[in-house]
């Protein structure tokens, strides 16, 4: 079963054995129909694409310096971004779960805020504060700091971006572990920095990494926020997306599909460890989820056996 | 939570809420109140005039119009695709299962570059669906297959723990009393999905509406045709219409949180009608 322990296995093969086989047989067939279509065919179409002139040909793709310099630059923006968001997600965690304060609702819907807004118009928000007429470009210009059109202004939007991932993570796992290692660790006179060190982290450490996993997928693959505010200049503001763009716009399809397979593999990389972290969540959060479900919610759970 | 003999013990609070507080302003408050600033500026008026544009129109029209459409499609899908996964054993579902997530994880450029190739008139599905007469790239149909990639997962995964965590019990009382599958699965197993169906319809949705990297490339972007309000918001700022782009943004905004306001009514009205909590 998909969630071992969480769902029964015994009264799932009875409910399945209720179904008749041809509607069993026709709904996975639907199902795997409509994900063959929709999710698996344009994954391989990437690699199919790549490599139509043969491998040699894909490769050459990866000796043009601007194609290296937007390698070099997307993994120089995700270096940034994804630090940050980690350090503000622990914080976040930190404050928001360990401690009671007013607000704190209002809180955790501004932090999950960047999710909703489109990329597009995250991009030109930072425009409007920091554009050529912005609210602080002319101040910023005048000290010779250009934010849109430059490096600053894509990180500035891939920090945006990605803002919420680590603490969306983070929180739920923290409140679950509840407080009471923490304060025993005050009583046995533990300072701040060493609580969280040897007592929080590592209880959250396995979300902590699936925050950050999620967090660098997005950064490295962001395409309409930094398209917004990067100026597409080669060798200068272009992302591997970005770069993705300009050769599939010049026609140069082959150089198009290789530099998007390159982030095809990185998408395929995160799933696998996304997979098995997840596994490794469950097992170790199975008791404590199962506690939880119970209490919240009972409709939906029933009567314990 | 027990508040009141936690309050002061553990230490960090200032430093920690502190930071929190003054990160989220450089990066989300400050930029979104220059918007909503830019925006006070345009006036009631100004507004009015941008949005009877007939290219204004036709882009909001076009981008809600599909987005709807996909997000309907993706909650049959996703219920589907979450019954099957919870319900049957098939050889491969674990793998599927982790698929599932694929469009999290694939760059939106990656995407639409490849729904291009496979939907192009000279594409592996594009090519035997123009014989049919149907066109799929370059028109509205291929930029709402776009739009049910990205927003696949949301669908899926919210309705699936639900499916896992559910009692069999009430089924099998259903069936007991004389139902056949159908009817349990129309009078039992619905309502108690419902919620979350909603809450998956309701993201999806506002995923599709914000969407620009994989449509753009699908879309042919076509103005009064195929272009999305996105893309035209993209267009006014490369005209350095900033104005006519804070005001679109921010209508299209206005409508995606009047759109989850609404859900979230109806889904405290699901939830008093029937019985059941949020899932």
């Amino acid at each position: 079963m998909h969630h071992p322990g969480v769902s029964y296995e015994g009264k799932s093969v009875s409910r399945a054995a209720r179904d008749p086989l041809w509607s069993r047989v026709f709904l996975i067939a639907g199902a795997l129909v409509f994900l063959g279509v929709l999710l698996v065919l344009p994954l391989a179409t990437v690699f199919v694409e790549a490599l139509r002139k043969g491998l040699g040909a894909a490769l050459e793709t990866f000796a043009n310096p601007d194609a290296r310099y937007a390698i070099w630059l997307t993994l120089l923006v995700a270096g940034i971004s994804v630090p940050l968001n980690l350090v503000f997600g622990l914080a976040a965690s930190w404050a928001v779960t360990k401690h009671d304060f007013r607000g704190k609702s209002l809180l955790l819907t501004l932090i999950d805020l960047p999710f909703s807004v489109s990329p597009v118009i995250s991009g030109l928000f930072l425009i409007l504060v920091f554009g050529v007429n912005g609210w602080f470009g002319p101040m910023l210009n005048s000290l010779g700091l250009q934010i849109i059109f430059a490096v600053p202004g894509i990180v500035l939007a891939t920090v945006f971006i990605t803002f919420p991932f680590v603490a969306r993570e983070l929180i739920p796992a923290m409140e679950s572990m509840g407080r009471e290692e923490e304060q025993a660790a005050v009583i046995l006179g533990a300072s701040g920095w060493q609580i969280l060190r040897r007592v929080t982290l590592p209880n959250v450490r396995w979300a902590l990494l699936y925050g950050v996993l999620l967090c660098n997928a997005r950064a490295m693959g962001e395409f309409g926020a930094v398209s917004v505010v990067s100026g597409h200049i080669r060798g200068e503001t272009n992302t591997v997306p970005l770069h993705v763009e300009i050769l599939y716009n010049e026609y140069n399809f082959v150089a198009a599909f290789a530099m998007a397979s390159v982030l095809a593999i990185l998408a395929l990389l995160t799933l696998v460890a996304k997979t098995m972290l997840e596994w490794r969540i469950q097992r170790l959060q199975q008791q404590v989820v199962l506690e939880r479900t119970r209490h919240r919610d009972p409709a939906l759970v029933g009567p314990q056996p | 939570m027990s508040a009141a003999k936690n309050q002061k013990v553990l230490p960090g609070f200032g430093i920690a809420l502190g930071y929190t507080v003054l990160y989220l302003s450089l990066i989300v408050l400050l930029p979104l109140s220059a918007a909503f600033v830019e925006a006070a500026k345009i006036g009631p008026s100004g507004f009015w005039e941008i949005l009877m544009r007939p290219r204004v129109l036709a882009a909001l029209k076009l981008s809600f119009g599909l987005s709807l459409a996909a997000a309907l499609v993706n909650s049959v899908a996703g219920l589907l695709v979450a019954w099957v996964l919870t319900r049957y054993n098939f050889p491969g579902k674990k793998i599927i299962d982790a698929a599932i997530d694929l469009p999290f994880a694939l760059p939106t450029a990656v995407a639409g570059i490849s729904l291009t190739a496979v939907y192009a008139p000279r594409g592996w599905l594009g090519a035997p669906l123009a014989e049919l007469g149907i066109k799929v790239a370059f028109a509205p149909l291929g930029i709402m297959i776009a739009l049910m990639f990205v927003s696949l997962p949301f669908a899926v995964r919210t309705v699936q723990p639900v499916l896992e965590n559910m009692d069999s019990e009430l089924e099998e009382a259903s069936a007991t009393l004389g139902a056949g599958r159908w009817t349990t699965f129309r009078r039992v197993v619905l309502p108690v999905l419902m919620p979350s169906i909603l809450t998956g319809f309701a993201t999806s949705f506002a995923r599709c509406v914000g969407e620009y990297g994989s449509v753009v490339f699908i879309s042919g972007n076509m103005p009064m045709k195929t272009e999305i309000a996105p893309l035209f918001i993209v267009t006014q700022i490369e005209q350095y219409d900033l104005p006519g782009a804070t005001a679109i943004a921010m209508i299209m905004l206005g409508v995606s949180f009047f759109f989850i306001l609404f859900i979230n009514l109806l889904q405290a009205w699901n939830s008093r009608r029937t019985g059941t909590t949020k899932a």
